[in-house]
């Protein structure tokens, strides 16, 4: 399976030790060298002494995914030794800190295990205690250069980069580089069989993490108002937002700030305040997990009822209740499709990808306003959290903010009466005003029952009118929302569905399953509700396979309740443990269907 | 919330403001309350207020949770915009409707139930906060809609219309506020329109959070006898321990001069309040002496009212922010997105 830019390893260490500088060197070094890469950080929920590893995939054919097997892994964490041993594909390699022997039992037939004194070297080397713990790290980036052939110009760049500035950092950093570096040299057979070669393949690429474009994606949109309360895996969205804020946003003769960040005392807050900016007439986002998504569905209610826009960034994690905040998973499909208490239904973006998290982003602003409804970009923890290799951002200068229909007082002027939900144009979108506009534009909200005119009703054809109307609305934006990316091939008898981050495994997927005879259509998701392009898609093949990351075929259900598609039409491949999917999940899955093998 | 409109009737003897507004511009529907409902004179004294202070309708907003109280911006000013949120829940609206538009007025209306049980959270946060808004609690210690539980601001050994006592300490929003470091603070009786237009008046001109605590009775279920809420209990133990009266910038100082001794407090927009203490040694700028007096008074069953602190130099939600003076929603596109030049620039970061 393995060979030149083709492969993968991962580094198995204690969270709060400094790995992941090291981790991100390693990464990038490799980037500049032309070679498309991908990173997965599996962290724990714990600030300090808990296991964590960092998975690194290089791939000359571009593939994203989570890799299915594993060529070379770091072990230097020994309270995990045994898994990370396991953890080594069979003819793979296994890297461990010899400062210490290796418990026998933990030596496998069929792996070459490489031992580096890591740890003593930089005893020897460094005075500082908090040299010795950091600089460990990146001798082990140095060790990996010599037995990847990771081009030590470019590591040497990049320190001086970090560095340049403080030069006994620099000159530290270099040494435990050489540490690692050297000790492998004159020890190993380097390179390994399986290593890099300079290729020409991220010219226009970068790396970035779903989160920080999400972010950015919000300061491109005009967005002024952000208010959160920390979660993980959503918080560094709203850091990136400050920090670009900070960047772009602060004006220069003042030094005033273009923006407000409001940290709320719990996402119930949060809510209320981005409903609050809603409604005011500011671009206004929240982002949260699951449980900030629970807590939010009262408010979330009210704005859907009361026709009031606002952004809500969903970075999914793992599980009901805490589950496990720090693994990934697509399970809060349908608490979004149908957050609230009452008649409720909402818009979704579903970005695969951080670049399509920036263009989602802008895009979400758009949608909530012209539609006058809450907005959720269901992202999640590999997409929020893991550096991507995408095509960099684009923006366009001609764009402007589209913000819906809003009736300010020259408007308000030219028309007899305004009644705030009546719906002029059959669209089911009704002009809106915005507080401080003068003459007849003052109205009220209210989430208790309101007529078509704003004004309180317990009238049974007053209400319905009104939730009639809503629904118009949701039925219209299923045929503007993102259409669904469709890949074809030809002859192509079975179909794969799928959504968000599962995108990458799935198209790799259909790669190795083309390989082995078996050609699929591919449909990825990036919207509910579903337009007509969704429906035409199911039921089109002889087998159809809705992929997604949740126990219950969430997606599958949707599909179900709002097209009629029947349910047993559609097979579920289900992937929950909270890992980013590999295309070996689907490969294997849809495979043992056709043949025949019960799931 | 029911609401009926009321006819558009105008005397042509009727005073207008400096706007050319009569005080009928300023009501708003018909109140469905009980008859003799505290919050309908609360509602009265803000349509005063706004009148007096010459408020444009337009650039107020009302804002409100649950609760026989909430249902009461309804009932004033129909010609400002109106946000009727979920229950407890209005100071975050408002927090964030203030963050997009600092140039409105924001008139928030709460009760206890909706301000010291269920809302308790978002009232002390957005006192933190320090929310340019005024922040009347309608406190009548008794839950209305849903027909006569306690709330929590019911005193202990206080009873249920059924003879119920009440065994769990109150919370007292005054000294709740003045904890939690809020820069204007008054307690008012429903009763007592005298009082409580002027102090309305100061909380709208202070710049920051204003809470205003108006002791309002209930009429259906919480005005009966061993009730410490109800018109009689109030009348009897009120001590109005500073006076305050509104002087706003634009006009010519009409209150009388008193021998007595006043402090004044210069207020953001220009105007002031005149603070006249009637309690020997009340000094209502300092918030600890504030404290003091209002827990001495109810060890002595007294409800201290008046402006009991105000402190115009504390920073609001957008000096903290650093928030540029022009309202967010009016800072154009241009300025809000740094263009294609920048992103390609940021891009090289990502490399």
């Amino acid at each position: 399976m393995s060979g030149i830019n083709d492969f993968s390893f991962k580094m198995g260490t204690v969270n709060g030790t400094g790995s992941a500088s090291a981790n991100a060197l390693l990464m990038q070094a490799i980037f500049r060298m032309g070679i498309p890469v991908t990173g997965k950080n599996i962290f724990p929920s714990n600030i300090q002494g808990l296991p964590t590893w960092y998975e690194v995939r290089v791939s000359k054919d571009g593939y994203t995914a989570r890799p299915s097997e594993v060529d070379l892994v770091v072990a230097l964490n020994p309270s995990t030794y045994a898994r990370d041993v396991a953890a080594v594909r069979p003819g793979g390699y296994l890297l461990y800190d010899s400062s210490w022997p290796l418990d026998p039992d933990l030596v496998r037939e069929g792996i070459t295990v490489l031992g580096i004194p890591f740890g003593k070297m930089c005893v020897e080397a460094f005075e500082k205690d908090r040299d010795r713990t950091l600089l460990r790290n990146i001798a082990y980036a140095g060790a990996l250069a010599a037995l990847l052939d990771i081009d030590m110009d470019v590591v040497g760049q990049m320190l001086t980069e970090k560095f340049g500035k403080k030069q006994r950092l620099l000159e530290a950093n270099h040494t435990a580089i050489r540490l690692g570096y050297d000790y492998a040299k004159a020890n190993f057979a380097c390179p390994l069989p399986f290593h890099l070669e300079k290729m020409d393949a991220t010219g226009d690429a970068i790396l970035i993490d779903g989160n920080t474009a999400c972010a950015l994606g919000a300061v491109y949109a005009g967005a002024t108002v952000g208010a959160w309360y920390p979660i993980t895996p959503a918080t560094a969205l709203m850091e990136a937002f400050k920090g670009f804020c900070e960047r772009f946003r602060v004006d220069k003769e003042t030094g005033l700030h273009n923006y407000a960040i409001l940290q709320a005392e719990d996402e119930l807050a949060a809510a209320g305040i981005v409903i609050g900016a809603g409604w005011a007439g500011a671009r206004s986002f929240t982002n949260t997990s699951g449980p900030g998504i629970s807590l939010m569905q009262e408010f979330i209610g009210l704005a859907y009822y009361t026709d009031i826009p606002a952004v809500f960034f969903d970075v999914q994690r793992c599980g009901p209740a805490t589950g496990m905040p720090t693994r990934t998973q697509q399970a809060d499909l349908i608490s979004l499709a149908y957050a609230s208490h009452g008649d409720t239904k909402h818009l979704i973006l579903f970005p695969a990808n951080p670049r399509e998290c920036f263009e989602m982003a802008v895009e979400s602003f758009d949608i909530a306003e012209r539609f006058q409804t809450p907005v959720f970009v269901a992202s999640d923890l590999d997409i929020g959290m893991n550096d991507w290799m995408v095509k960099r951002l684009e923006w366009d200068d001609s764009y402007r903010p589209d913000r819906g229909k809003v009736l300010d007082a020259e408007a308000l002027a030219k028309v007899q009466k305004f009644s705030r939900y009546v719906d002029v144009d059959g669209d089911g979108i009704a002009a809106r005003t915005l507080p401080g506009v003068g003459g007849k534009g003052a109205y009220f909200v209210r989430g208790s029952g309101h007529d078509k005119h704003a004004a309180y009703t317990e009238d049974s054809d007053a209400y319905q009118e009104v939730v009639d109307r809503l629904k118009r609305k949701f039925e219209h934006a299923a045929t503007v929302m993102p259409k669904p990316e469709i890949h074809r091939r030809a002859g192509a008898e079975v179909g794969l569905v799928t959504i968000g981050g599962c995108d990458a495994a799935v198209r790799e997927a259909a790669d190795k399953l083309e390989a082995q005879g078996i050609a699929t259509d591919v449909m990825r998701i990036r919207a509910f509700p579903f337009g007509a392009e969704v429906r035409d898609f199911l039921g089109a093949h002889e087998h159809t396979f809705v992929i997604e990351q949740n126990r219950d075929a969430q997606l599958r259900s949707l599909l179900a309740i709002e097209l009629g598609i029947p349910r047993d039409d559609m097979v579920p491949i289900l992937d929950y443990g909270g890992m980013p999917l590999t295309a070996k999940v689907v490969v294997d899955a849809v495979a043992a269907h056709l043949a025949g093998v019960p799931a | 919330m029911t609401s009926i409109a009321k006819p558009p009737v105008r005397h042509p003897s009727s005073r207008t403001n400096g706007l050319g507004l009569t005080l009928r511009d300023y009501e708003g529907a018909m109140s469905t309350l009980c008859a003799g409902c505290g919050h309908d004179s609360v509602t009265a004294a803000l349509v005063q207020a706004a009148w007096e202070l010459d408020l444009e309708p337009h650039r107020a907003a009302k804002m409100s949770g649950i609760g026989c109280s909430s249902k009461t911006t309804a009932y004033f000013m129909k010609q400002s915009h109106g946000f009727n949120a979920v229950h407890g829940r209005m100071p975050s609206v408002t927090s964030g409707a203030a963050a997009a538009n600092r140039d409105l007025t924001y008139i928030g209306i709460s009760g206890d139930g909706d301000s010291l049980s269920i809302g308790l959270g978002q009232m002390s946060h957005a006192i933190r906060r320090n929310v340019n808004m005024l922040y009347v609690l309608e406190n009548n210690g008794v839950y209305g809609l849903t027909k006569g539980q306690f709330s929590a601001s019911a005193d202990i050994g206080s009873t249920s219309k059924k003879g119920e006592a009440n065994e769990q300490a109150p919370i007292d929003p005054v000294l709740l506020a003045l904890t939690l470091g809020a820069t204007f603070v008054a307690r008012s009786f429903s009763g007592d329109k005298k009082q409580l237009v002027p102090i309305l008046k100061a909380g709208i001109a202070h710049k920051g959070f204003a809470l205003v605590d108006v002791i309002s009775p209930c009429v259906s279920f919480n005005d009966h006898e061993g009730s410490t809420k109800s018109y009689a209990y109030t009348r009897e133990h009120e001590v109005e321990v500073v006076h305050a009266d509104f002087v706003p910038l634009r006009r010519e100082i009409t209150v009388p001069e008193t021998n007595e001794d006043v402090s004044v407090v210069q207020l953001h927009d220009g105007g002031s309040v005149r603070l006249r203490a009637t309690a020997p040694d009340y000094d209502p700028t300092d918030r600890d002496s504030a404290y003091a007096h209002v827990r001495a008074c109810q060890a002595r069953h007294e409800i201290a009212t008046g402006l009991l602190f105000v402190d115009e130099t504390g920073r609001d939600m957008h000096d903290m922010m650093r928030t540029v003076p022009t309202p967010l929603i009016d800072v154009p596109f241009e300025r809000l997105c740094p263009g294609s030049a920048a992103l390609d620039k940021l891009m090289d970061r990502f490399r």
